[in-house]
Parts: C-alpha cells; sequence; structure tokens
C-alpha cells in the first residue's frame, strides 16, 4: 500500500472526485495558477481548466456564496478557506444560508457544497494562521463537520463530503499536511461520515479526541504502555453529528475519559462530549471527566516559548493520562 | 545480607496539603527504628502529627533540619535496612513506576490517622459494581489516587473470587482482603466510622424455579401504599350505608350544549357536567350543613368551610385534590379549578396544600362509563357523592313516555352521623338544584 502525506491525500480525494464526477469544481484563492498556499491543488487546473478550478477575489463571503448558489443548481462545489482563521466572513453565508436551504425549501432544495479550510497552530503562525474554530460551527444543525487526523482518513472523509448531500466542513489539519505520512490504498474507498474510529484498545483510560493531538496521543500512549497503563483511544472523525454510540462504548470500556483537542476549552467539542457522556453514562464513570484543551486566551501567540505554551505536546498529553490513569 | 537505603518522604496528609514542617526530629542518627515507630514531629497547616517510618533498619542521615518546610513527597531522612524482601522492596518498585503514587502509597501503610482521603469516596462506576457483585468494599483494595478503589480494583477483586470466598469461609488462610478490614476497624477508634461501606438496597432475584408460573411482581408505591391505608382505615372505622337516586338532566344537557362552545373561546376550558353538579351539591350542602361533617367520638363537627374533595384518577392511582371555599364560586370558577386540579393531578404537581381540608368529595364515575357504584368515604368525612354516567332513557312523565337524559348519583354516608331521612332529603336538594338548571340560567 503506498504511503503518502497527509497533504496528497487530500489533492487525491479532489482528483479522483473530479475525474468521477464533472459536477465537482473547486475554487478558493490562488487555488488555480498557483495550486494552493499550501500546494493542495496542485496540478488541478492543468488537468481541469480554469473552468473547474477557479482563481477568486479576497473575499471569503463570495467564494461560500458562490458555491451554495452553485450547489443548489446541481453543482458539487469544492470550496477553500486559505485558512480557516479567514474563514469568518463566509460565516454568514454558512451557517445562515447553507446550513439552511434544506429546512427553509422544505426539502425540495439541498445545498451539497464542501468547505475546506486548514485549522491548527504550530507552524508559527500566530494570531490569524492557527486558529480551531471548530466550536463557531459546531451546534450548528444542517452542517457537518469532519476533521481527520491521518491520511487514509482525509481521503476517504473527503470523497464521502463531495458525494454527501448536505454542507460539509471539512477541516484539515495544516501541520499534519507534510508532518503525518500514512497507508492510502490506490482502490476506491470512502471513510463514512458520522462514525468515530478506534484507534488503540486498552482498558485503563480512554482517550477521545480528533485532528493533529491524536498523533501525541498515539505516542503517549504507547510510551505509557511501558509503565503498565493502557489507554483506549477514540478519533472522533466527525465533529458534527457526533458518533454518540461510539462515544459511549468507548467511555464504558474503562469509565475514565480524558478529552483532548486544540481548540480552547469552553464551549469547545469536547464540552458537548463532556455532556453526552454525563447524560448517558453517569453510573458508569470512575474519575472526573477531564479535559485537555487550548488555553482560553485570544490568539495562538507567535512568540516560540508562548506558542509552546499555547500548544499541546506529547508530553502534556502524557502527563494527562497518566494522572487520569493513577486517579 | 542485602542493605538498602530507604528515604522517609513527606506524606500526603490531606488532599489539599502542599508542604510540612519539620517540628522535631525523635531519631537521630545511628539508632534503631522499628516499622512505624516515629521518627519526628511534622506540623502542617491542618494536623500536626509524628512522622512514623515505613520500614524497620538503622537511622542514617537526616536530610531534613528541624524548623524546615518542605513539599509534600520530599525524602526528609534515610533508613538502612536488611534484606528488601517486605514493605521496603515493594515500596521501592512503586516508586519507580509512579512518582505521585509514592506518597499516597507510603502514607497508606504508615500513617494511620489521614492514611488514605480517598479511601471512602466511591465512583458511581464502582458503586454500580460493588452492589452487581453485592462486594463489601471495604474488602476492596484500593490502588488509585490517596488509596481510591477504582473501577479496575473492584473488577480485579470479583475475578479473583475473594468476595466469594469471604462469604462462605470466614477467615480462610488464602483471602487477603478481610485482614485489611481487621486493619481499619482496629484504626478507627474514634466515633467517625468512615470504612462503613453506604448501604446498597439489595435486589431480591425471584427464582424462577420456585414461582414457576410467570407471576410478576409489582413494588408498592407510596401513593398505593396511602390509598390502601386510607381505604382500609374507611372501611374498618366507618359504618358504611348507601343509597341512590336517579336525576333528570335533559335541561342540563341543552344548557351545557348552548353554552360550552363560547365557554371554550372566552376561558379556553370545558364546560363540564362535574361543574354544575358541584354548584348544585354546595347549595344543597348550604340546606344540610350536616352532610359536611365528620365523627370525633364524643362530638360531631360540622365543618364551616365547605372544600369539596374531587376524586381524579389516573392509570394507577386515585388523587382527591380539593376546591376550597367551593361555595363561594360560581358554575364557571368552579369548572376553572376542576381543570387547574384534574391537570395538576395528570401532570404529578399536586401539592400537600391542595390535598388538605376537605370536607365532602365528590366523584365522577360516569367519566369511566359507570352507570352505579358502591364509593368508600374519604376518611374521615361523613359522606361521598358519584355523579355516574349521563345516559337516555324511557321514561314516564305524566303518563306518557318520553326520552329523556338520565344521571344516577350514589350516595355512602357514615352512619353514626347520618341516617336515610337526612340523606334523603340532601339528595332531593341535589337532584332539585339539577334539574332547576335551565336555559335562563348563568354561569357567572
Amino acid at each position: 500500500m503506498p504511503v503518502i502525506e497527509y497533504i496528497d491525500a487530500i489533492r487525491q480525494a479532489m482528483k479522483e472526485e473530479m475525474e468521477r464526477d464533472e459536477d465537482v469544481f473547486v475554487l478558493g484563492e490562488d487555488v488555480g495558477l498557483k495550486g494552493g498556499v499550501f500546494t493542495t491543488t496542485k496540478g488541478l487546473q492543468e488537468q481541469f481548466g480554469e473552468q473547474r478550478v477557479l482563481d477568486t477575489p479576497l473575499a471569503e463571503s463570495a467564494i461560500a456564496g458562490v458555491a451554495i448558489g452553485a450547489a443548489m443548481y446541481g453543482m458539487k462545489p469544492i470550496a477553500e478557506m486559505q485558512y480557516s482563521d479567514f474563514m469568518f466572513p463566509a460565516t454568514n453565508q454558512i451557517i445562515s444560508e447553507a446550513a439552511k436551504i434544506r429546512y427553509r425549501s422544505n426539502n425540495d432544495w439541498t445545498c451539497p457544497i464542501v468547505i475546506r479550510a486548514p485549522i491548527g497552530g504550530g507552524i508559527f503562525g500566530g494570531l490569524y494562521h492557527s486558529q480551531c474554530p471548530e466550536s463557531v460551527f459546531f451546534g450548528t444543525p444542517g452542517i457537518k463537520i469532519v476533521a481527520p487526523y491521518r491520511a487514509y482518513d482525509a481521503k476517504g472523509l473527503l470523497k464521502a463530503a463531495v458525494r454527501d448531500p448536505d454542507p460539509v466542513i471539512f477541516f484539515e489539519n495544516k501541520k499534519c499536511y507534510k508532518l503525518i505520512l500514512g497507508d492510502v490504498p490506490d482502490e476506491e474507498y470512502i471513510v463514512p461520515i458520522g462514525k468515530a474510529n478506534v484507534l488503540r484498545e486498552g482498558d485503563d483510560i480512554t482517550v477521545i479526541s480528533y485532528s493533529m493531538p491524536l498523533h501525541f496521543i498515539e505516542q503517549a500512549a504507547a510510551e505509557l504502555a511501558n509503565e503498565g497503563i493502557s489507554a483506549h483511544i477514540l478519533d472522533l472523525r466527525t465533529l458534527q453529528p457526533l458518533d454518540k454510540e461510539g462515544i459511549l462504548e468507548a467511555v464504558r470500556k474503562t469509565g475514565k475519559v480524558l478529552i483532548i483537542h486544540e481548540d480552547n476549552k469552553t464551549g469547545g467539542v469536547g464540552a458537548e462530549v463532556s455532556a453526552i457522556i454525563a447524560e448517558e453514562l453517569l453510573y458508569e464513570l470512575d474519575a472526573p471527566i477531564m479535559r485537555l484543551c487550548g488555553p482560553d486566551v485570544p490568539a495562538m501567540p507567535i512568540n516560540p516559548p508562548g506558542e509552546k505554551f499555547f500548544l499541546l505536546n506529547k508530553e502534556k498529553v502524557k502527563e494527562a493520562m497518566r494522572q487520569l490513569a493513577l486517579y | 545480607m542485602m542493605k538498602t537505603m530507604t528515604e522517609i518522604v513527606v506524606p500526603q496528609l490531606a488532599e489539599s496539603l502542599v508542604s510540612a514542617t519539620i517540628d522535631k526530629w525523635l531519631k537521630q542518627p545511628g539508632d534503631w527504628v522499628d516499622i512505624y515507630e516515629p521518627v519526628c514531629e511534622i506540623i502542617t497547616d491542618k494536623v500536626s502529627a509524628e512522622l512514623p517510618s515505613t520500614v524497620a533498619g538503622k537511622f542514617v542521615r537526616i536530610l531534613v533540619g528541624n524548623g524546615e518546610t518542605v513539599p509534600v513527597g520530599t525524602p526528609i531522612c534515610i533508613i538502612e535496612t536488611e534484606g528488601s524482601a517486605e514493605g521496603a522492596g515493594s515500596a521501592a518498585t512503586h516508586g519507580e513506576t509512579a512518582p505521585p503514587e509514592k506518597t499516597a502509597d507510603s502514607s497508606a501503610s504508615s500513617n494511620q490517622v489521614e492514611d488514605a482521603p480517598m479511601r471512602n469516596r466511591f465512583s458511581p462506576a464502582v458503586q454500580q459494581l460493588a452492589a452487581e457483585h453485592a462486594i463489601r468494599l471495604t474488602d476492596v483494595q484500593g490502588t488509585g489516587l490517596g488509596g481510591r478503589i477504582t473501577r479496575k480494583d473492584v473488577l480485579a477483586y470479583v475475578a479473583s473470587g475473594a468476595g466469594k470466598a469471604n462469604q462462605a469461609v470466614s477467615g480462610h488462610p488464602g483471602a487477603v482482603a478481610p485482614r485489611t478490614v481487621d486493619a481499619a476497624a482496629q484504626v478507627r477508634s474514634s466515633g467517625m466510622h468512615l470504612t462503613e461501606t453506604p448501604r446498597f438496597p439489595k435486589i431480591e432475584v425471584e427464582s424462577s424455579s420456585n414461582s414457576g408460573r410467570g407471576d410478576s411482581f409489582i413494588d408498592v408505591t407510596p401513593i398505593r401504599n396511602t390509598i390502601a391505608r386510607n381505604m382500609r382505615q374507611s372501611v374498618t372505622e366507618i359504618p358504611h350505608a348507601w343509597t341512590m337516586i336517579e336525576v333528570d338532566v335533559t335541561n342540563l344537557v341543552l344548557l351545557r350544549n348552548k353554552l360550552k362552545d363560547d365557554f371554550m373561546k372566552r376561558e379556553g376550558i370545558n364546560l363540564t357536567y362535574l361543574a354544575f353538579l358541584m354548584k348544585a351539591v354546595v347549595n344543597a350542602i348550604k340546606d344540610v350543613p350536616i352532610m359536611n361533617s365528620m365523627w370525633a367520638v364524643d362530638k360531631i363537627i360540622v365543618k364551616r368551610d365547605i372544600n369539596i374533595a374531587l376524586a381524579v384518577g389516573t392509570e394507577d392511582s386515585v388523587h382527591t385534590p380539593v376546591i376550597k371555599n367551593a361555595d363561594h364560586k360560581n358554575v364557571a370558577g368552579l369548572a376553572k379549578e376542576i381543570e387547574e386540579l384534574a391537570r395538576k393531578t395528570r401532570e404529578g404537581k399536586l401539592t400537600l396544600s391542595d390535598m388538605q381540608g376537605g370536607t365532602f368529595t365528590i366523584n365522577n364515575t360516569g367519566s369511566f362509563g359507570s352507570i352505579l357504584s358502591y364509593p368508600i368515604i374519604n376518611y374521615p368525612q361523613a359522606a361521598i357523592l358519584t355523579f355516574e354516567s349521563i345516559v337516555k332513557r324511557p321514561v314516564v312523565i305524566n303518563d306518557m313516555i318520553a326520552v329523556r337524559s338520565m344521571a344516577n348519583l350514589c350516595l355512602s354516608l357514615d352512619h353514626r352521623i347520618l341516617d336515610g331521612v337526612i340523606c334523603g332529603r340532601f339528595l332531593q336538594r341535589v337532584k332539585d338544584n339539577l334539574e332547576s338548571f335551565n336555559l335562563e340560567s348563568k354561569l357567572y
């Protein structure tokens, strides 16, 4: 099985979907001639032409709005937000229009758009290039949100997102782009939206996370195994809708749960996950539900010590996991 | 024989404790120290205590002098032990893998007053498992933070079968757990018995071989129990007598049909026959006040207020909420009260004050299709009246047969207070009142 980069997996998914279905097209800032600032769309315009790989003005609201209009005409747009930080001008289009079209039209219209947006820090990006805006869109009925952590899921989920009849936000982690390599089969596959994935079986603690921090968690779990601590790791993969059964099943394994994400703690995905657990599984909990998240500060610092303080790493994750195991 | 150097550390004496001060050393280098023998006195924000040694051996060196304050977990002296086979060895291995646990662990075995602050804090998972397997949690070793019993500890205990061994043969030599209880029991000499396990409800499971026929058992709910008690008290104490009268409510039916749609529009509730009946009963009670009384052995108490209790049934119980001062209300007011109480009953929102002070009870048995019933008096009242279904029947009026809407009223009475004549007069008054409603009658 070929080993490819996370970013290649995303590009492959778009390429294959555009070959499969001529209604699929890509639009965004610098996605065409330049091939995207991260080279995610490199080669697509050469292959599919300017009509299907559109360079847009610097106006995220327009990118989302055009995509929504095209989708309602039966197209399958993939709209790229260059950084998820730049996504907020498009928030009104996404939350008030895309998410509500099916409901508002009483099922007459659908809005099959995909919005790709890179999240996460650790790339010396500071204020405007490091945010994790999941919690802004999380909890908006009508949109689906996925956030893959490895190449296999990135490709499979993006394909599922393109084929989904409703709007899907695809949060890819920019730190993962070149850092993460993984097996991706040549043959066609998709990863279903709404299904969490058990990455590691264990019986001491359950760790629930998504996106980049899972790599720290997997490393920490391997090291903690030497200390006799066995961790059960669940990758949410889809944030909206959450895989409730998957979450509850994973928590039942150990009764001790740690939720980890890079987005800040207050009002994050972890808050909802922990509420689900508290609602459903009180009598099976063996320890307080723990969360390890980004601190509630306004932005990712640009100075290296500040960035290090803000970001999760293997040591922080390991310490939290050990604490919970010892409880 | 191997000599090992063992450090004695400041234990976690209480959850919030972060540091302790050495007050005075009780042992000096060269002294022999027995296990659990105090080596020094320490002062903290919370307690002053002697710190016992976790091992037996020769006192080698003091690391922290008198009066110095050090964080929890800091080594304060070194004791040389011989042959690390026992406690010292295990403590050391623990220390290597999990440093934070070391303090808790050593203190658990040494300090006897505050040994395991989390020992008696049971998580829901632990309590559930303990109840499921009928385990005494005092028998289970806690390996979690501060001696806490973790879910895994319970599972391990179940898997080891220790609980069963304990039940079958007390003092079985192989069972380690009971010894722990004894040790703990000895430690607690004060009035607080913190090691006592919270009691779990024992769930008796009927073995299928005995009952065989598949009978099911329904627990008696508190409300069922109350109903049973009141009914039995009423039937055993009150000599019940019973009488019935039939009423022609044809005009009332016409009146209600005329008013009910407007009433619904105006008030948002149903205009029920019950409201008219209640008005008729209240007015009759005014004429025959003895109906509104209770037996008090050497006297009869005639109540001044007319508070009508209304029997309201649900699937599995019956309540009798009370309409206070029913004589102050007109038909519309009564209809509203009835609606309100019925709603509260259905929603389970009746308060104690809704239930108290009834002086006479009405039961709308017609609502479930009855045409005749023998009600039990709502103790300690004097009588109860039922309002049966309204049915169309051929009736002889002036030697002619007419189709009229008829309803039965049944009355159970306390024969200590009431007799046939007075009750006959009361029922006649109710009948007159009901039959005198006509299309001109006013609701307000």
